[in-house]
């Protein structure tokens, strides 16, 4: 692990009395891509602007490399911000845009010339200089906003969903364009996103949060396979959750666990199980066998939808006990029989060791897990 | 011929708009450019033949000096009404929801008395004996009555009274308009609050305060009955000036000839205010 750039202790703010971050803590590593992750309104915009220095906590500290921001200005503090609809100044040309905060910082006009040419050059606009923001299309505007908050070298770049006005294509090309531009430039990116396929596809660790509580902080390989808690299960990436109950707790490293009336044995979870407890079986569409009617293995059903998603068929099977289970799979090329009819009999298995664990929640935080997601 | 049969509503509506322009824009200016260069008959007003005489007679050090000096008023008015307008319209716009309607609602109220009832209004508050003078004396702050009426300061107190909303208004627009974003964007690369201000705010309001000025400036020319309740005899306007071509010495070349004046000078505010509004992007009306 690298050492740590900006620290966030305690970090609380709350709106016309509603707590919208509680007591944050959060250490982000110098030269890491760190994603903020949440649905609307948990908190993660505000906890941009915290750093950016826009908001002011209520109570709480953020430092960087040891010094405390809390009462530096934004216009001071060593961080650049890129904005959701990208605030450039329409009636500033491209150069004018990029280099204002040169020309905030004094520089000689030779210097301000050579890094804004050498800040367009990156983001592939050095023949746009002379443009009005209105001139360009989104993506260039986008482009623009980059390059002005990275020409001043900031220890760290702050972005504010910058990709939610592009449309897919270009997103997905702008996705790797940013992740590019911070390998290249070695800074710490901040993203904020509610798209949970942008933030696992960029980030070395996701923050997920809701209501102003970080959920889970991981790679996004952690968040994905290993979700803390039924909410991030939800929220990232779709899961068939199965009722399991504990049958036999005691035997070592494995549990025994009854789910949908079969008897899995199962790796012991990292939480305390006993005997008769209820607790969630998760698994992800992908890691779901449907399997021919007349197999052996698994629960019997009937597929009530198919998806045909290009590389993959996506379906969705009702147990003979109205459970619902979402399957995906990849296309394979050589059997002949796969693909679905509606109303076709099934039968629906899992790859043994591929299921996660969570234990039950409160009635109110399952209910809630499920709407927020 | 056959197409504007088929759509008659098109054609309705095509024709109001030009028969508008035409009978009730076009043809009066043309008339007053027409005046303005006949010559002066006692008779029937104007008559043949055409000449420029009357525009000569605008640089008569008399009407020279009146023209300056209404300018001056103007000016002065624009100015004031700037300053006054300008952090209004901003702390307006910062308003929240509700409230921000209601001030506008308040701002536009006074429209609905005659702006000659109010300047009478205003002439009671200003007089020798008035309400303002009467308070001051009341208060002890003063010995003797001030004389505010009859002064050029009352004409201009009385055109910014008459005039700030025609100021606020544009202002507040272009207000509401300004995205909050794009100042924290300048405060995010280093601009403090002097700097925003200059680089980024003043730019982006600017075409608001030339629509302000064009619709403050011209009209404190020529709102005659400003000076003839409150200014007394040598505060005149231009307004004054033309009011009194036509109706008591009777000089209608003349007359028109100082309207076109302003009429120009309209012409050249507006071009100024389309040059800024594409300067920021968006399309010049």
């Amino acid at each position: 692990m690298k050492k740590t750039l900006l620290s966030l202790r305690n970090l609380t703010k709350q709106f016309d009395g509603k707590t919208v971050l509680d007591s944050l803590d959060l250490d982000i590593a110098d030269g890491e891509f760190i994603t903020l992750l949440g649905p609307s309104g948990c908190g993660k915009t505000t906890l941009l602007r915290l750093m950016a220095g826009f908001e002011h906590p209520d109570a709480g500290s953020i430092s960087l490399a040891g010094e405390e921001l809390i009462d530096v200005a934004p216009e001071n503090r060593p961080l650049n911000t890129v904005f959701q609809h990208y605030a450039l100044f329409p009636h500033m040309s491209v150069f004018d845009n990029v280099a204002y905060g040169l020309k905030m910082e004094k520089r000689p006009k030779d210097e301000i010339r050579q890094r804004v040419e050498e800040a367009l050059a990156m983001v592939q606009l050095q023949d746009y200089v002379a443009r009005k923001p209105h001139q360009l299309s989104g993506g260039q505007q986008q482009r623009v906003a980059i390059a002005r908050a990275v020409v001043k070298r900031p220890k760290m770049l702050l972005l504010d969903e910058p990709l939610s006005a592009l449309d897919f294509k270009l997103r997905r090309t702008m996705q790797v364009e940013l992740k590019r531009l911070q390998r290249e430039l070695g800074i710490t990116f901040v993203f904020v996103t509610h798209d949970q396929e942008e933030a696992l596809s960029m980030s070395d660790r996701v923050v997920v949060f809701k209501d102003g509580v970080v959920q889970q902080l991981g790679t996004p390989r952690e968040v994905y396979e290993r979700p803390a808690n039924l909410f991030t299960a939800r929220f990232v990436g779709e899961t068939n959750f199965f009722p399991g109950r504990v049958e036999a707790a005691d035997a070592g490293d494995s549990i025994t666990v009854d789910v949908l009336g079969l008897k899995r044995t199962f790796r012991r979870p990292d939480f305390a199980v006993v005997d008769g407890q209820s607790l969630h079986v998760l698994l992800r569409p992908e890691d779901i066998r449907v399997l021919a009617p007349d197999d052996t293995e698994g629960l019997p059903g009937r597929v009530v939808e198919r998806n045909y998603k290009g590389s993959t068929l996506d379906s969705v099977i009702h147990l003979e006990d109205g459970t619902e289970v979402l399957a995906s799979e990849f296309f394979d090329e050589d059997d002949p029989t796969f693909d679905y009819r509606l109303g076709e009999p099934v039968r629906v298995s899992w790859v043994d060791g591929w299921e996660w664990l969570l234990p039950e929640e409160s009635a109110a935080a399952e209910a809630e897990a499920v709407t927020d997601a | 011929m056959r197409s504007l049969m088929q759509q008659p509503f098109r054609t309705a509506v095509l024709v109001l708009v030009w028969g508008w322009l035409l009978f009730l824009v076009l043809a009066p200016n043309l008339l007053v450019v027409g005046a303005s260069v006949a010559t002066r008959d006692p008779v029937s007003f104007i008559s043949l033949p055409l000449n420029l005489d009357a525009y000569r007679q605008l640089f008569d050090p008399l009407y020279l000096e009146v023209f300056l000096h209404s300018l001056y008023m103007a000016a002065m008015t624009t100015l004031v009404c700037l300053l006054i307008g300008y952090p209004f319209a901003w702390a307006l716009s910062r308003v929240p929801g509700r409230r921000q309607l209601l001030l506008i609602f308040l701002l536009i109220v006074p429209f609905w008395t005659n702006s000659l009832v109010r300047t009478y209004a205003l002439k009671l508050l200003l007089a020798t004996n008035g309400l303002l003078n009467s308070a001051l004396l009341g208060l002890g702050w003063i010995d003797e009555p001030l004389k505010m009426l009859y002064t050029e300061g009352a004409v201009v107190i009385g055109l910014v009274y008459l005039l700030l909303p025609f100021m606020i208004l544009p202002l507040y627009s272009v207000f509401d308009d300004l995205r909050q974003e794009l100042l924290l964007a300048s405060h995010d690369l280093g601009a403090g609050r002097v700097a925003t201000f200059f680089h980024v705010i003043v730019p982006l309001t600017l075409p608001g305060v030339l629509a302000g000025v064009m619709l403050v400036l011209l009209p404190a020319m020529g709102l005659f009955f400003v000076p003839d309740i409150l200014g007394g005899s040598r505060n005149l306007l231009v307004g004054n000036v033309i009011k009194n071509q036509f109706l008591d010495a009777r000089n209608w070349p003349f007359g028109a000839a100082a309207s076109i004046v302003l009429t120009i000078t309209m012409a050249f505010l507006m071009f100024a205010h389309k040059l800024s509004k594409q300067r920021i992007g968006e399309d010049g009306v």
